[in-house]
């Protein structure tokens, strides 16, 4: 099979779109010059660098009759329009009893790892699940990020993809025939018995390498990427955990309040869940800490392999929960 | 330019339905009959039937916390309305909005809104979309002086000058956010300075003359209808009552000038110079009145004899299908 970019991946999902749908817009503050060669200025605009506005101009925009897609570039850079965010976006279709529609695929960057300094590493997505309205995406493969991005596009709601820096030129197998995945749908990306791994973003990659170096001593990880956030999957973390008995949630965004939190408190507080439990759940998450700049600092503030590795190890070493 | 009779009349109806609604709730809030709070346009109803009086129904309006004057104007049905002040489940959001957060997509209103400034992002979206349409549809925005101190009122200014949208600015300046002077919070002073400086052109009017609205709207949407870019349209007003209905809220603003505006009332002065010129007799003006406060009492029954929601119906709407 043809192997094409994270980035790539997304982008022919938007192309298609586009052609399918002519009353579809693109808003960003960077020219995106392949869209507007094919689809024209009117519909692909560049923005002034104005987020607040242009990501309220999509509210009015798809409340007007148009799905739009508005990339904000970095997550850092949502923060500045969280007032149409949060304040519209989300609830906009509630506040005004559902009577219309605001289809909306709304795209940033999160992740260290680049030495963006406390600013541009950001990973707030947790902060979006707290704003019911949003759904939320997380692709982390090239055929996840074209098939989620497929269904973003046909979803009558405002949807946030954040795409971890570090993947976007990522290469993998992504079919040329049109499909789609389903939200709410997790996937197993390695299956196992001992530890149920969930893992966020880049994570996933790391936990997976992290599965690698442990089954050379005789441990099987089941690694589990949720590729949705809101809606969440809980039904197929809840049953692997089922079957393992040990819960590790690993994501590199801060720890405190984070989607790893709710993902613990979800099977901890599921009864059928708690009592299968083998081992207190544990966290490998960024440190409460603003993301820093020097190398040596980022790596140290941001989870990899090795701390996955550990954590599991201290995990198996605890006393088993009989 | 004369205006037809049939329009003056429409105007002053407008106006009046405005009035009466919302006298109707200020004395359903002294009674405690409605929950949460309310922001009272009366004073300023001029600025929306003038505007609205232009606008098509394929048009596109949003609007403030202070919006049920706007919504009236753009043709909101007053019992879905008076139902959702009360936050009954037959009103225009299921209970879900209230007074603050009227909508009607289906006439092309898109939304009244909490928070000061954010009307104009959505708008300048409304007007993106109906110039991609190409079918002389256009958008207008409602705004304060309030919203002019907002970096989004800045931010519209200049996405709507760049891509020249057929959007309409449209400020009601009353003089106050809150309990705070324009004159203290706004550097520009003029109003009408900020727009310029995004080469919008612009104009500021007395916005408690309806059929001086009503004109400056008429040449102003032409030029939107034409594809030649937004326009800004500062609207001089002021509000008779407190920033919200509340009890414990306290007005500030001095109660000379209070009582000078209510002497400037649009519905009085519209009324005198009609009748004095002969246009409209006391007769014509006492039928609308009439034919209003019986649309107002009609809300109020439908509103009052309406279901409430359950409590689960929290549930719904969150998402479309």
């Amino acid at each position: 099979m043809r192997e094409i970019t994270f980035e790539q991946a997304a982008m022919e999902a938007i192309q298609e779109e586009f052609r399918r749908n002519p009353r579809t817009v693109h808003l960003s503050t960077d020219l995106v010059a392949e869209l507007q060669r094919e689809f024209g200025a009117d519909r692909i605009r560049v923005t002034p660098i104005a987020e607040n506005c242009f990501v309220g101009a999509a509210v009015g925009l798809s409340g007007s009759g148009f799905r739009t897609v508005a990339n904000i570039r970095m997550a850092t850079f949502g923060f500045v329009a969280m007032d149409q965010m949060i304040n519209h976006a989300a609830k906009i279709t509630y506040m005004f009893g559902g009577q219309a529609k605001f289809p909306i695929l709304y795209r940033m960057t999160v992740g260290a790892g680049i030495s963006g300094a406390a600013e541009h590493s950001v990973s707030p997505y947790a902060m979006y699940m707290n704003a019911p309205g949003l759904k939320i995406i997380l692709p982390t493969t090239p055929y996840d990020a074209k098939g989620l991005f497929k269904t973003a596009l046909r979803d009558n709601n405002p949807v946030v993809a954040f795409e971890h820096v570090l993947l976007l030129g990522m290469k993998g197998e992504v079919p040329e025939d049109e499909y789609f995945i389903p939200f709410g749908q997790a996937s197993i990306k390695r299956e196992g018995t001992d530890v149920t791994v969930v893992a966020l973003a880049k994570m996933v990659h790391d936990a997976l390498a992290a599965a690698e170096d442990l089954a050379k001593d005789g441990l099987s990880l089941e690694v589990i990427d949720p590729r949705t956030l809101v809606p969440l999957d809980t039904a197929t973390i809840l049953a692997s955990v089922k079957r393992t008995g040990r819960l590790v949630v690993v994501d590199e965004a801060c720890q405190t309040c984070g989607a790893a939190a709710e993902i613990v408190a979800l099977v901890t507080a599921d009864q059928a869940t708690f009592g299968t439990l083998k081992a207190a759940p544990v966290r490998v998450c960024g440190l409460d800490v603003p993301v820093p700049f020097s190398p040596p600092m980022e790596e140290y503030a941001v989870p990899d392999k090795a701390k996955i590795v550990q954590a599991v190890r201290d995990m198996m070493r605890s006393a088993p929960r009989e | 330019m004369k205006i037809p009779k049939k329009t003056l009349l429409d105007l002053y109806a407008t106006m009046f339905r405005i009035r009466c609604f919302e006298e109707r709730i200020v004395d359903l809030y002294a009674r405690g009959q409605v929950p949460g709070l309310a922001h009272l346009y009366i004073g300023e109803e001029a600025v929306a039937a003038g505007v609205c009086a232009q606008l098509r129904e394929d048009d596109y309006i949003t609007s403030t916390h202070r919006g049920h004057g706007h919504v009236i104007a753009k043709g909101a049905e007053l019992k879905l309305m008076m139902a959702e002040l009360f936050g009954k489940k037959a009103g225009y959001c299921k209970g879900k909005g209230g007074s603050m957060h009227i909508a009607d997509f289906s006439i092309g209103m898109l939304g009244a809104d909490g928070i000061v400034g954010a009307g104009l992002p959505i708008a300048t979206g409304a007007a993106m979309a109906a110039q991609l349409e190409g079918n002389g549809a256009v958008a207008a925005v409602f705004f304060g002086d309030g919203a002019c101190q907002e970096g989004e009122f800045h931010e519209a200014l200049n996405l709507a000058a760049i891509w020249k949208l057929p959007l309409l600015f449209v400020c009601e300046n009353n003089h106050y956010g809150v309990n705070t002077p324009a004159a203290y919070s706004l550097a520009a002073r003029e109003i009408t300075r900020m727009p310029a400086a995004y080469h919008i052109p612009n104009r500021a009017i007395h916005g408690n003359d309806v059929e001086a609205v009503y004109r400056a709207t008429g040449e102003a949407v032409d030029m939107l209808r034409r594809g030649e870019g937004p326009y800004f349209l500062e609207c001089d007003t002021y509000r008779w009552h407190k920033h919200k209905l509340s009890y414990e809220f306290v007005d500030l603003r001095p109660q000379e000038e209070i009582a000078a505006w209510a002497k400037r009332c649009p519905i009085a002065a519209m009324e005198a110079k009609l009748v004095r010129q002969n246009v409209l007799t006391l007769s014509e003006i006492g039928d609308i009145q009439e034919e209003t406060l019986k649309q107002v009492e009609e809300a109020h029954r439908f509103a009052v004899e309406s279901a409430y929601p359950q409590g689960q119906n929290a549930l719904e709407d969150v998402y479309s299908l």
